[in-house]
């Protein structure tokens, strides 16, 4: 399809019941589906004469501790021969089992190790679902939000025991977050605090 | 009487001078045959993308020159767009034609990297020792604009830290005059050299299909006949008024690649030539002082400038809410930045996407049924930086 909008057109009627949301923003099309579809539309658009997004460019997730479905899963395509990138998204709850892609992209192999390793989401029919970015042995999934900036434990070399060990980690001070919002905009704070004495009075 | 003959497990790395850095790489081999190959990652992951997360956008800048070290500026670059677009800002032209020197001086550095250590990993030694002169010339650059040879935190949202300094455009022009001569050079030792093209040619070969489908990108898809550039076909900063060759190779292996990297700096050197013609005097950032700071001289004039310049050196500027990627041409492949803002001042998210990444894990597909001593080579040819592999 030449122009973005032919192309939202034609995903919205050829796969009608699968799209939840289309929409058009910095020259990309994002398209909101549900977990159950990912593979009938990654295959739909990389076959059809009328997208050909032949490259997955990447697999990511994105943690929103506070949703009740606190991932979401984001696969950026791009087709060469229409000049096109194309932004599929769902939501999963934590501990959800998504499908692989691996069978139509073999790229999406270490990106979806990599969304396990940083995220703990787990993929169905993955070939070899191991850890990859992170230590042999390491615990946890970093990217989460939960997951302190510090980590848990830190690796030296101990002099007594001549080897390497890993420790907890010890800080000689902690992460500091300042709170920089300016008070004469009125932070989040001062505003709930007034809103407040405003109710009572 | 048969005899069971076992396959033998091979480290290769992660200390071996060969494998550009800390890459584990577990190989079976059946004799001298390589099997399959296991690339094992991570050895240098320093979790950039978690603490980009918890930092403000101008301190997110300087983590982007530790991916690919070789080529630091083309990344700020795709952070720097990131935001620009989310904050809808213009960037003055002077700031641009900066912003591509610097680029495709970038490009260059890496290029003379892989094309010599390419050539060092299968024997030939002086390559490196002339190339490496030059990469010291053109990093001298780099510190005189930046005030570092390689982490240079140059590009801001909006365009560039400061201007060139006095008599640095008159010293690239000249580096732009006697560096087509060092390509010869470079080219006379390697190009018709026949243990070269013995290492070379039919090594590591990619097919068009298979480039695309492991998400190839750079010299590695231009290697095996795809014209894709993203400079040519999604154009940003001002690579549309300039005028370049995108080189592609025909059979897709080793050799196809370096060539394809040889031809790439020559042009490289003309786009720096073009934007060095085509510079006049300006501004050299976004002018909107809630996004960069103002002169030092102002703030002593200026209360408004003060305050501004304490506000976006403590709380930085916010971002509106927003989700975009973003991508350059590194002279790896194609580098991009996925980025949610949330309206406050530090990224929600980060993802970056390194070209390497999906260049190494291809590995098991290139070399299997290749010889142990092919290793090296197509590992070269991939040109892989465990900077931005393993970020």
């Amino acid at each position: 399809m030449k122009s973005l909008e032919d192309l939202e057109k034609k995903i919205n009627s050829e796969l009608n019941t699968k799209i939840n949301s289309t929409e058009i923003k910095h020259n990309q099309i994002y398209i909101e589906i549900d977990k159950e579809d990912i593979i009938d539309v990654a295959l739909f658009l990389k076959t059809n004469h009328d997208s050909k997004f032949r490259q997955l460019i990447d697999i990511t997730a994105v943690d929103y501790p506070e949703n009740n479905q606190r991932f979401e899963l984001v696969y950026l395509f791009l087709s060469h021969e229409f000049n096109q990138r194309l932004i599929v998204k769902y939501n999963i709850v934590e501990n959800e089992v998504v499908p692989s892609l691996t069978t139509i992209f073999p790229s999406a192999n270490w990106m979806e190790r990599e969304v396990f390793d940083m995220y703990g989401v787990s993929f169905k029919d993955h070939p070899d679902l191991r850890r990859i970015l992170t230590d042999y042995g390491f615990e946890g999934h970093p990217l989460r939000k939960d997951f302190p900036l510090t980590g848990h434990s830190e690796v030296r070399y101990s002099e007594d025991q001549k080897k390497v060990i890993s420790e907890p980690v010890k800080l000689e001070q902690n992460y500091r977050n300042f709170d920089y919002e300016s008070p004469w905009e009125g932070t989040k704070y001062i505003k709930e605090e007034i809103e407040n004495n405003d109710k009572k009075n | 009487m048969t005899k069971k003959i076992k396959n033998l497990n091979l480290n290769f790395g992660p200390q071996h001078p060969a494998a550009h850095g800390v890459l584990r790489l577990i190989l079976e081999l059946d004799g001298e045959v390589v099997e399959k190959a296991d690339p094992h990652i991570g050895l240098l992951h320093r979790g950039t993308e978690k603490l980009i997360e918890n930092k403000t956008y101008m301190q997110a800048v300087p983590y982007f020159d530790r991916l690919d070290y070789v080529a630091p500026m083309n990344q700020e670059h795709a952070f720097a767009l990131a935001v620009e677009k989310i904050l809808k800002i213009d960037v003055p032209i002077r700031a641009q034609y900066i912003r591509v020197i610097f680029c495709e001086i970038g490009r260059i550095l890496s290029h003379i990297l892989n094309v010599t250590t390419q050539a060092l990993d299968v024997g030939a030694l002086t390559p490196s020792l002339w190339g490496f002169e030059e990469r010291e010339t053109l990093m001298t650059f780099y510190e005189r604009a930046s005030g570092s040879r390689l982490h240079a935190n140059y590009f801001r949202a909006g365009g560039v830290h400061q201007d060139l300094p006095k008599g640095l455009e008159e010293d690239i022009a000249k580096f732009c005059e006697t560096f087509p001569k060092i390509i010869n050079d470079l080219e006379s030792l390697l190009t018709d050299n026949r243990i070269f093209k013995q290492r070379n040619v039919d090594i590591g070969v990619v097919t068009k299909e298979d480039a695309l489908d492991y998400s190839f990108s750079g010299v590695m898809i231009r290697g095996s006949g795809v014209p894709w550039d993203l400079r040519k076909s999604q154009p940003y900063d001002c690579y549309e008024s300039l005028e370049f060759k995108i080189p592609v190779g025909k059979n897709g292996d080793c050799y196809d690649r370096y060539l394809c990297r040889i031809e790439e700096m020559k042009e490289s050197v003309s786009i720096i030539k073009q934007c060095l013609a085509k510079m006049e005097k300006g501004p050299i950032k976004s002018l909107d002082g809630k996004i960069s700071p103002p002169p030092k001289a102002e703030i002593k004039q200026s209360m408004e400038a003060l305050i501004h310049h304490f506000k976006l050196f403590t709380e930085g500027y916010r971002v509106p809410k927003d989700e975009i990627y973003t991508a350059v041409e590194a002279p790896k492949g194609e580098f991009g930045v996925y980025l949610i803002s949330d309206g406050s001042s530090k990224p929600y998210k980060c993802k970056i996407r390194a070209p390497g990444f999906s260049h190494l894990q291809s590995m098991d597909y290139l070399i299997k049924g290749h010889m142990l001593a092919d290793v090296p080579a197509v590992l070269g040819s991939l040109d892989i930086v465990f900077g931005e592999v393993d970020r």
